[in-house]
């Protein structure tokens, strides 16, 4: 391990540049009003952080409980209040807006040469959006919590539960409104705000992931926003749309949700394939294999990912038919996957790799990713779906994407350009450490729920038969492990903050247009706007650049 | 795909004004190149945003199809007991009201100040006029307890003849089973006309703003840009009715 890339100014001289973004204006106020591109994306990082850790102690709860097969901790009916809340701060307040909030917030100018987003006054609203659609979700917990599942599944959301329904539905549709604004902002600073030169097969393919993601966004969120407004109008004045009694059917709501809500698991975890495909090309010095295949994968999973919802549904009542057709369909979403998967293995293959923290994120997402893909060809297949749908397999499956995919994607983004957000290294020993802790903590809770799983053990119950309890003990276990692996960055990051080593500009040699300005970056971002000149990941002429920086200082 | 935006925002026609002093007018936003870009931009993201909006409804209409399909007879009941004159009128105002905001945008991008504000007061109170008549028919409907939830009412569906409305289309007796499926169309009666009000109230309000602006001159110095995106939001608005009015009003009336 001890070959590295990292190349930093001299320790003697070197200095955090004193004019950047972070010390341009000081006091609360020029944070709260600002409409720089970077600074919101800090704003999100702390206020994701702290719904991750609030969705993280929830799951910690329902960890503890399940570690016996008693009901002991809580009552049944807070068990399901603190799933509930878990899925709904985790998914709608953490993994829809984690990456593209922050990374792509803050890299998305800067990867394009451009000096801002497009739009910088409604992104500052989408992250008021975000807050006060938090807060909203906070209250709701405080206040007595919902226990309908993420789902909001009627008729139990709109007739049966005597719980914050209407609240808890109020705050995603407020959070939908800043995730489909943040897509928005994105679409169009891609398409009109890019330097000269920057064709669209020049641009990173972090932003070609982000452009797919921000389509999901923009076309899949206002569909979960009306099927939200239609369930609070069935909740209070009591219109029949989804009432079998008055003729309306549930069906109809599950189809609506879904047609948003698979979707939006690409809306997850595209923007962290983004990440890996920038961390795994500097760190084998090697430009993406199948460059133009990879950026079309991200399009083509965008596509596809909007005609296979019905995967969700297949014991809920749909016709076999239906069932055969988004079988099929569910097996083509997963080639364009796929094709990254490959990509990024042959981007590997006589690469001069290194294994910084990044990379080891990086590695972490590609094995688990797999894992949590092809478990769900099994999910995709309906005959195997009947078995497995409802228990702790699919638990496992999505854990797999979600958080052994886009978490360790969103801690290799966070690592890799951590210099450029603060200028300062994190301290490498020990992060990598924290990468490790991780991957093992992560593989002991979530891999005995696939073994729960196919031995039938249900999902959504707070007891369960003696016989599961060992397997149970073991994911617990795995989950305090995997909370320290959490724990960790946050303490080193905040330390580095002040102790970490000066990064200077460019510390991975990357090739990438965010490299080549100083850290932390101006607040206009570039001195003057770039002119891009050569293909992405191009090392050579990175090379080339820094020979001629030494002929013209020498 | 701008051409007629850059010609309106880059170059404005006003005389006197030397080439230099077009490099940064104060409407230019620090992040943008030029007022081109500025402008395109601002377009490009209004037209995302419609669709977005077109997504919204879009659910709404994937739940009109599927139970029009289902429950045709209540479908068409129940269309009968709206008043296909205030339909028809409403939908008169509203195009009436696309026109003069379409007025109001050529009058920004011509830098007529009075004309502007002449055609954004029209379309103000052709807005109002809809929302009116909107809460007429809505008031009807509560009379009759035809809205959803828990005081509906079937007898206009089981026992035409004890109904004006149902009386004059002719209906017959719908079984009971059907004329229940009545408060379905209801539903998606008030939730369609509802989140289309709620659009017009909005727009009516940004409206007033720009009324106040507009009279200080805001809009007719060359930066036309919020101008015509509102006016995209209005049409866009407009044409939703365009579609709600056939799909609500007159199920029943079709050749043969």
């Amino acid at each position: 391990m001890s070959a590295t890339i990292v190349s930093l100014p001299d320790r003697s001289t070197a200095r955090v540049p004193k004019v950047n973004y972070l010390t341009k204006e000081n006091g609360l106020l020029s944070w709260l009003l600002t409409g720089d591109h970077k600074r919101i994306a800090i704003l999100y990082l702390i206020s994701l952080s702290f719904f991750f850790f609030i969705g993280g102690a929830l799951a910690g709860l329902i960890r503890l409980e399940l570690l016996t097969p008693q009901t002991d901790l809580m009552a049944t009916d807070t068990y399901n209040k603190v799933f509930t809340m878990h899925g709904v701060i985790m998914i709608f307040f953490f993994l829809v807006p984690s990456v593209p909030a922050t990374l792509g917030n803050f890299l998305i100018p800067l990867m394009i040469g451009a000096k801002d987003l497009a739009l910088p006054k409604i992104n500052l609203l989408s992250w008021y959006l975000y807050i006060a659609g938090g807060l909203l979700a906070i209250y709701t917990m405080a206040t007595g919590g919902v226990d309908t599942g993420w789902t909001f599944t009627t008729p139990l959301s709109t007739h049966y539960v005597n719980t914050n329904v209407l609240t808890t539905g109020l705050a995603v549709f407020i959070a939908g409104f800043s995730s489909i604004f943040t897509g928005l902002n994105f679409i169009v600073t891609i398409h009109k705000m890019r330097c000269p030169g920057m064709t669209w097969f020049r641009m990173p393919l972090f932003v070609w992931a982000h452009y797919a993601a921000s389509i999901l966004m923009v076309l899949g969120t206002p569909v979960v926003a009306i099927t939200i407004v239609l369930v609070a109008l069935e909740r209070t004045i009591g219109i029949g749309v989804f009432d079998p009694t008055k003729g309306g059917d549930p069906l109809l709501f599950q189809h609506l949700f879904w047609f948003y809500s698979h979707p939006a698991v690409y809306i997850m975890i595209l923007p962290g394939m983004g990440v890996i495909s920038e961390t795994i090309s500097t760190f084998s010095r090697k430009r993406v294999f199948g460059y133009t295949a990879v950026a079309f994968s991200s399009v083509a999973i965008a596509v596809f990912g909007f005609f296979v919802w019905a995967h969700h549904m297949f014991i809920m009542g749909i016709s076999n038919y239906a069932v055969l057709v988004f079988s099929l369909l569910t097996m083509l979403v997963a080639v364009p996957s796929a094709i990254k998967i490959f990509n990024w293995t042959f981007t590997l293959y006589k690469g001069s790799i290194t294994f910084e923290t990044p990379m080891l994120y990086t590695f972490g997402f590609m094995g688990l990713f797999t894992i949590g893909g092809l478990t769900g060809v099994f999910l995709g297949t309906s005959g195997t779906d009947i078995h497995l749908t409802e228990t702790y397999f699919i638990v496992a499956h999505f854990h797999f994407v979600m958080v052994g995919g886009m978490l360790m994607a969103f801690l290799a983004g966070i690592h890799f350009w951590w210099p450029k957000m603060t200028g300062r290294m994190y301290p490498e020993k020990i992060s990598q450490l924290a990468a490790v802790v991780t991957f093992i903590g992560f593989n002991f809770t979530f891999f005995p729920q696939f073994i729960l799983g196919t031995l039938g053990m249900p999902r959504r119950y707070a007891s369960y038969p003696p016989e599961f309890q060992v397997l149970n003990v073991f994911s617990t276990a795995g989950a305090t492990i995997l909370g320290v692996g959490y724990l960790l960055p946050v303490l080193y990051l905040t330390w580095s903050l002040k102790y970490g080593a000066v990064a200077g500009d460019n510390p991975w040699q990357a090739t990438g247009l965010e490299w080549q300005t100083q850290s932390p970056p101006l607040t206009e971002n570039f001195l003057a706007t770039p002119i891009m000149d050569h293909e992405a990941y191009d090392y050579e002429w990175l090379e080339k650049q820094e020979e001629k920086e030494v002929a013209s200082v020498g | 795909m701008s051409d007629s935006t850059a010609i309106v925002n880059g170059a404005p026609a006003a005389p006197g004004n030397a080439h230099g002093h077009e490099e940064h007018p104060a409407y230019l936003r620090h992040h943008f190149e030029n007022v081109d870009q500025q402008a395109d931009a601002a377009n490009f993201a209004m037209w995302l945003f419609l669709l977005t909006e077109v997504m919204f409804f879009g659910g709404l209409f994937t739940a009109y199809l599927i139970y029009r399909n289902w429950y045709y007879p209540a479908f068409v009941a129940a269309s009968h007991q709206l008043d296909i004159f205030w339909g028809t009128l409403n939908t008169l105002l509203l195009i009436s009201s696309s026109f003069t905001m379409a007025m109001g945008v050529w009058c920004a991008e011509t830098r007529k100040k009075s004309g502007l504000v002449l055609c954004l007061v029209l379309t103000f109170i052709l807005g109002i006029g809809f929302l009116g008549i909107k809460s007429i028919e809505y008031k009807e409907k509560i009379e009759k307890h035809h809205v959803p939830g828990f005081h509906y009412s079937l007898s206009s569906f089981l026992n035409p003849d004890s109904d004006e409305a149902a009386r004059k289309a002719g209906d017959k007796p719908l079984a009971l089973d059907m004329a229940r499926h009545t408060e379905v169309y209801f539903s998606l009666y008030f939730a369609m006309t509802g989140m289309h009000a709620l659009h017009m109230i909005i727009g009516i309000a940004i409206l007033g703003y720009m009324i106040f602006r507009a009279r200080a001159g805001a809009y007719t110095s060359g930066h036309v840009t919020f101008v015509e995106n509102f006016g995209l939001y209005w049409h866009f608005v407009d044409i939703i009715w365009i579609f709600l009015f056939p799909l609500l009003y007159l199920i029943s009336r079709h050749a043969n």
